[in-house]
């Protein structure tokens, strides 16, 4: 069991099935002396009991499943040790089907152990796995040519496998050095070199595990924040706002600086809040902490902080990435997907597919138009909502990221650089509106003079259950009662509120916003003042309420706690402000603004 | 040179992480709190990672044959720490007298039908919750009827086989059955937090904690834990708790926190299992996993 004080790596084992993993595992407990008491007499009688001769790799199968199946379903964990440190050691599946499994195992560990068949060769999994390795960030690999036993310890055939599988590594840019001759069964060069193999004198597998390196800590990189959430417990009578989340890299102190991506707001630290614990003035990578702030910012969950005085993340809405694609469905070109970089969410499309690494031939494929199941692309994806990132060269914590397709992580990836280019599906969509559009013969200007008023979008937003439908209603009524063409479109509020049983969330918003936009172009263009209300709507979703209804105006009514950063906002309300005083206020900014004929209402 | 992360801390990092993505993506949320020392300390980390407070309500599944001073000890860390405390029972196996206790059946039907059967109803919501009402101090009947769609519970990875195979985001279906051959792919600290309606979430956040780790936190923390698991000077104490009828106490001398820590990292227990006390684990060979594919925690 694993002592507090030791050090301790995640070693992740993988390859292709049937060539040796689970053995090897078994191997490894049992000749480090890490099993628990009885338990390989338990394994061995239990197998004399059924006339089965015994294999090390029983001691893992603790599974019917597994047992019944003769295969390692999912990444089992376990434990051995050295002299040096503790080994959490994860079995992962190399049965192609279990990929995600595998997955999961390997992107938590330190170290890979890539065993190979002597007997059988280089396959599939080999070569995907060896790729998928590279992928996930692992540094420390050694390979391991399994079952030497069965091709009589023969060196030629340890060689060729090397120079075949390290050809292959080459070609994907990818460098392993350790190779290892083993047989687990017989417990060849496991915990000791052994006399079969005389002619290998490299290190023995645990020998080469105590000499990997464990990763340097982050503290001196940039400092990197996600923004999990923010809590306000005013109920439990706490008045404290705290920032709270993860530090993924660098130190931040009290009283620096910081800046929040991609809103680019900024405050200082004025502390960093603990429970059961003393006064803090440091965070360091690795800790999930909070903070409060020394100025009351608004910011929403997800964003990056990050410190003022040191180079920051990237915003843009396109990036390069390498994608491997585990869903059931294909990724496609026109469908949105939920992006997860970091803590932000957004959705996200299929901007470009640059080639595809089919990875079992690592054939590379142009002109692929979906990636497959188990595949490897090169794409660009475009975020409908600007998103904070590093490249994962940089900063790998949030140059991450997974995709979400209908409830399931489908896809992960890694971020190779921002795309900078001048088209956006929003703008590609506005011109192609516009292009299509039959314009009607009445222009727009004798519709304001027929009306008396320029024809406008009226946003009222603020947080839910603060009286901006009554406001809207009020106002409707007292523009309808002066001779306006004035509409208030209800539904919105209800679509936009995330109440509705809908795929996802995150998805079904931007969808929202993208069909009231629309709409308001439509109406708006038949000269009318048209009214809604949308729930705490964002700076990004008003950015495109507004372009969409171009060329009209958009005008925006917030209700409560303004939380946009600039002058966004045409008319400030309170909370539950009386609908009677709203309404005055409103129209005295309309009387100003949109329409024509001021002293007509007063 | 910084000050760095031991290993305590990046555990408690890491749970802290998970405890908050659950709470930020499961509207419904539920913690599991079975008043034993790996769902004590969850509680604690619960504390941690919301500033004090635990946003959420804490559920315990009574199968009125638990040991009585766990009650105690439940009721009076919910008074003292305001706790949003919910308990279930399989009232009509009990009126019944459909137990093992009762002799009528057998020790793995009467877990299924007292733990995981409540359990599953508790959660649902069809079956009646007992809320902690904090002014009169007494249990009355909870008028919050929603299922629970995120549930946080103490497993650990290290305890048992099929708890090895756990994800920290680990979906059931809607008979609160676990397909452990289909289970989300989780990396780089993404978990599946989106579900289809009618589904819900199971939430591991000590799923890399060993039972080492767990008493050497509660010293550290100085966590008020029960008085169950020390020895009262018989020479024994129970090392697991559950339901008196199938939990046996292990010989033992540990009287304190720090001397269950050194029995364990270096003493008699250091390679014995941890449910041995557990009589239902050996009804047949995986009686945990067949408990719980159907739903046991």
């Amino acid at each position: 069991m694993p002592n507090t004080q030791r050090e301790q790596m995640n070693v992740v084992i993988v390859g292709h099935v049937d060539h040796g993993k689970s053995t090897l595992i078994g191997r490894l407990l049992a000749d480090t002396g890490s099993l628990p008491k009885g338990k390989l007499e338990e394994v061995k009688a239990r197998c004399a009991k059924n006339a089965k001769p015994f294999e090390y790799a029983f001691l893992l199968d603790a599974l019917k499943d597994e047992q019944a199946q003769g295969i390692t379903i999912d990444t089992a964990r376990s434990f051995f040790k050295s002299k040096k440190r503790d080994y959490i050691i994860i079995d992962a599946p190399g049965h192609i089907e279990f990929l995600k499994n595998m997955v999961t195992g390997a992107a938590r560990a330190e170290a890979a152990i890539l065993v190979i068949d002597a007997h059988e060769g280089i396959k599939e999994n080999s070569k995907r796995h060896g790729y998928m390795m590279s992928f996930l960030g692992i540094k420390n690999i050694a390979v391991c040519v399994n079952k030497m036993d069965l091709v009589n310890y023969s060196e030629k055939v340890f060689y060729g496998i090397k120079k075949e599988y390290t050809d292959f590594l080459e070609e994907i840019n990818v460098q392993y050095t350790n190779f290892i001759p083993i047989a687990a069964r017989e417990g060849d060069n496991i915990v000791a070199l052994s006399k079969n193999i005389p002619w290998y004198n490299g290190a023995y597998i645990l020998e080469t595990l105590d000499n990997f390196k464990k990763a340097a800590p982050k503290h001196e990189q940039d400092f990197r924040f996600p923004v999990q959430d923010i809590y306000k417990f005013t109920e439990s009578g706490d008045d404290r706002r705290i920032v709270a989340g993860r530090v993924e890299t660098g130190t931040i102190r009290v009283g620096d600086e910081v800046i929040f991506l991609p809103s680019r707001k900024k405050s200082k630290i004025k502390s960093i809040e603990a429970f059961n614990a003393s006064a803090l003035v440091e965070a360091i990578s690795g800790q999930s902490t909070g903070f409060c702030l020394e100025t009351q910012i608004y910011i929403r969950p997800g964003e990056i902080m990050g410190k003022a005085s040191q180079p920051s993340a990237h915003i843009n809405t396109k990036f390069k990435a390498n994608i491997f694609w585990m869903g059931r469905q294909p990724l496609v070109f026109q469908k949105t997907y939920k992006l997860k970089v970091a803590s932000q969410h957004v959705p996200v499309v299929l901007s470009k597919i640059v080639h595809v690494l089919d990875a079992s031939e690592l054939s590379s494929v142009q002109n692929k138009n979906q990636v497959d199941r188990h595949d490897v692309a090169e794409c660009v994806l475009e975020t409908l909502k600007p998103v904070a990132f590093d490249e994962v060269t940089k900063i790998a914590e949030t140059g991450r990221f997974v995709v979400v397709d209908n409830y399931e992580i489908s896809g992960g990836g890694i971020i190779l650089a921002p795309v900078y280019d001048q088209d956006s599906t929003l703008k590609e969509h506005i011109r192609q509106r516009e292009f299509q559009w039959t314009r009607s013969e009445i222009t727009p200007e004798k519709r304001a003079e027929q009306y008396k008023h320029n024809a406008t979008l009226i946003i009222i937003t603020g947080q839910m259950d603060t009286g901006k439908e009554k406001i809207a209603k009020a106002l409707e009524e007292q523009l309808f009662n002066d001779g306006r063409f004035v509409y208030f479109l209800g539904i919105s509020n209800k679509l936009l509120s995330g109440e509705e049983v809908v795929a996802d969330k995150t998805i079904a918003r931007a969808e929202h916003i993208q069909q009231l936009g629309e709409m308001s172009r439509i109406l708006t263009d038949s000269g009318l003042i048209l009214l809604t209300s949308v729930s705490d709507i964002d700076e990004h979703e008003l950015f495109v309420l507004k372009t969409l209804n171009r060329p009209n105006p958009t005008l925006v009514i917030n209700v409560g706690e303004n939380k946009f950063s600039d002058n966004q906002v045409d008319v400030s309300l309170m909370e539950n402000e009386d609908p009677a005083a709203a309404v005055a206020k409103i129209m005295a900014f309309l009387n100003k603004t949109i329409l024509l004929d001021p002293e007509y209402t007063i | 040179m910084k000050a760095g992360m031991d290993k305590l801390d990046s555990l408690e990092a890491q749970s802290v992480f998970i405890l908050r993505e659950a709470y930020r993506e499961f509207k419904s949320l539920a913690m599991l709190w079975s008043i034993g020392k790996d769902s004590t300390v969850l509680l604690w980390l619960a504390r941690k990672a919301f500033f004090g407070h635990v946003p959420f309500p804490l559920v315990h599944i009574d199968t009125s044959f638990k040991i009585p001073e766990m009650i105690q000890y439940r009721d009076k860390l919910a008074k003292e720490w305001k706790l949003n405390m919910v308990y279930g029972q399989n009232k009509e196996a009990l009126e019944a007298k459909k137990t093992f206790p009762d002799g009528a059946i057998d020790r793995l039907s009467c877990c299924k039908a007292l733990k995981s059967e409540a359990l599953k109803h508790t959660l649902a919501g069809d079956w009646p919750r007992y809320r902690l009402d904090h002014l009169s101090g007494k249990y009355v009947l909870d008028q919050n009827k929603e299922p629970y769609t995120g549930v946080i519970v103490g497993a650990r990875a290290d305890e048992e086989g099929s708890r090895s195979k756990e994800r920290y985001f680990s979906p059931r279906d809607k008979n609160s059955d676990w397909d452990i051959g289909d289970q989300p792919p989780e990396l780089w600290n993404q978990f599946k937090t989106d579900f289809a309606p009618g589904t819900h979430v199971r939430i591991h956040p000590l799923l890399d904690w060993t039972e080492l780790n767990i008493w050497e936190y509660i010293e550290r923390e100085n966590i008020p834990i029960i008085s169950l698991y020390f020895d009262q000077g018989h020479g024994q104490r129970y090392r697991s708790l559950g339901c008196y009828p199938c939990t046996f106490p292990v010989e033992s001398t540990a009287k304190n926190v720090h001397e269950i820590v050194e029995e364990l990292r270096t003493g008699k227990f250091a390679n014995i299992a941890e449910r041995s006390g557990r009589a239902q684990d050996k009804e047949d060979w995986g009686g945990l996993e067949t408990l719980r594919r159907g739903g046991y925690m």
